[in-house]
């Protein structure tokens, strides 16, 4: 499903957090989204889901989405979201239950996505008894469960620690190479940022504006840190991001 | 650097102090024995004040003379004729009381035309002594059970209302986001988001309701009935019966302990997922 943000211009009250941003999200790509904090990016992301609703301007669906696809715009969220009380299969089975399916064709779903993200064993778990790293490949099983058209990932691996981090990214990087999928993923790290995205925009300080894209053609399979090419990359999206990071630093969180 | 060296090689002598240890208290853990054994030692304190006359009769009846007048309550069938109808009034008030005050606090929960009008008007009427609006209740509900059951539901209802959209407002928001992202239709998100996620602080708002309710309920039996726990209190108490009127009151402490118990199991079973 291919999206695009026209002219997307938000203010809470007074502060302008988003300006005039136009953006591409184009099909079986990887868009990610980059800034210091406080940029907009999250906002910026709940408006593309249709989760907040922008002052000006908005985003547009290009085509359909596919037919088979029960939930287009799909989250995966930064603290995980999972239902405490769930377990693992009850979790994922919430995005599915109030869809026409019959209960065989959600177990079959159920058991898929739960394999495809090496949850088997862990069905019947409940979510306080899950690491970190595992509670969010619930979370990516719960949206896989759902067909998305486009996966709108905010900082998905923010909450969890480095190691973790690595093997979930690797994961991501997996799941694409078997089935292509359209997203849009928010981050304030640049690792993740080149490791993953194919098109990388890097928002500016508050006021949100688009200061520059970076286009990654690199497949993200053959993608490694010591990639020159990945590493000139990662140098040109610091220098950009360098001075708004530092400037962001400086500013009042209500000024 | 070359002190340390030095030091490491030093044999231990005096001047090797341990670091004190200054990290504990602050975690009370259940202490089993401890509740059972100050009750049993006032038990114990009273009957040798009262046996050896350091304790007037007139001030504190002996625990073993309320101890027998409380098996005689149970082998003539009286302490039966008088708990019945008591967790009866306490069952069906309560149970109104609360699933009233549960809906109204979701409602509040949900609702922003139901938080403007109904917080202030839960708050005016919590503080009212609901044993004062008693009369009122006898000439709405007649003298019968109907006065002793709306008595109970009403004391009940407030301060599950208070704890309920409490417990509505603390759901994690990102959750309620999370179902709508999903495209969870409204009812779905009440249902299976909104309403577990409150279900803790609704079960500790009716660890206080229930009291509540237990209290009303020896108010309501003190006005005109003929059996019921209450009513056998005011009769001893009308007496100076000191041994019946503590074998009153140990009943309405063993309905306490009965009410928060079952809270507990609720507890138990419905938030396993706790751990």
């Amino acid at each position: 499903m291919h999206l695009r943000v026209e002219n997307l211009t938000h203010s809470y009250g007074e502060l302008t957090v988003l300006d005039d941003i136009t953006l591409d999200i184009p099909t079986g790509r990887i868009l990610c989204l980059v800034g210091p904090s406080g940029c907009g990016k999250s906002t910026l992301l709940r408006m593309i889901g249709g989760l907040e609703q922008p002052d000006q301007g908005g985003v547009v669906a290009l085509d359909e989405p596919p037919e088979s696809s029960l939930n287009p715009l799909t989250y995966i969220f930064q603290d995980f979201a999972l239902l405490p009380w769930r377990s693992v299969a009850g979790n994922v089975a919430l995005a599915l239950e109030h869809h026409a399916l019959s209960p065989n064709e959600r177990d079959t779903i159920i058991a898929d996505v739960l394999a495809r993200t090496r949850l088997t064993d862990f069905a019947d778990a409940v979510p306080r008894q899950l690491s970190g790293g595992m509670k969010q490949r619930v979370a990516i099983a719960r949206a896989l469960a759902v067909r998305p058209a486009v996966m709108l990932m905010d900082e998905p691996l923010s909450a969890l620690d480095a190691q973790t981090r690595e093997l979930l990214m690797d994961d991501l990087v997996g799941l694409f190479e078997r089935t292509p999928f359209t997203a849009v993923y928010v981050t304030h790290n640049l690792d993740e940022a080149v490791r993953l995205g194919h098109r990388i925009a890097i928002l500016s300080r508050r006021p949100g504006r688009v200061r520059e894209i970076v286009e990654i053609d690199t497949p993200l399979p053959e993608r490694s840190l010591t990639d020159p090419a990945l590493a000139a990359a990662r140098e040109k999206l610091w220098n950009a991001m360098r001075r708004e990071a530092m400037e962001a630093d400086l500013e009042l969180a209500d000024a | 650097m070359h002190d340390a060296h030095a030091s490491a090689q030093k044999p231990v002598s005096n001047n090797n102090r341990s670091i004190a240890y200054r990290g504990g208290g602050f975690a009370p853990k259940p202490v089993a024995w401890a509740g059972a054994t100050l009750l049993i030692g006032l038990l114990v304190l009273a009957e040798i004040g009262t046996r050896t006359g350091f304790i007037s009769a007139l001030t504190l009846p002996r625990p073993s003379a309320v101890w027998n007048t409380f098996v005689e309550l149970w082998t003539s069938g009286l302490l039966f004729k008088h708990l019945i109808p008591s967790i009866t009034r306490l069952a069906v008030g309560a149970a109104c009381g609360a699933l009233a005050g549960i809906a109204v606090g979701v409602a509040i929960g949900l609702f922003s035309l139901a938080r403007g009008a109904l917080v202030p008007l839960v708050a005016a009427i919590f503080p009212i002594p609901k044993i004062a609006l008693l009369p009122l209740f006898v000439i709405w509900f007649g003298i019968g059970e109907g006065s002793k059951y709306a008595l109970i539901a009403f004391g009940t209802f407030t301060p599950t209302v208070v704890a309920t959209y409490g417990a509505v407002d603390a759901v994690d928001r990102t959750l309620i986001r999370m179902g709508q992202s999903f495209g969870l239709p409204w009812w779905s998100i009440v249902r299976k988001i909104v309403l577990p996620g409150a279900l803790p602080g609704i079960l500790s708002g009716l660890r206080v309701s229930l009291a509540i309710a237990i209290i009303l309920l020896v108010a309501a039996e003190m006005l005109g009935a003929t059996y019921g726990s209450g009513a056998y209190i005011l009769e001893a108490g009308s007496r100076y019966d000191l041994e019946r009127l503590f074998a009153g009151v140990t009943i309405l402490s063993l309905l306490g302990l009965m009410v928060s118990w079952a809270v507990g199991q609720a507890e138990k079973r419905l938030l396993a997922y706790r751990g």
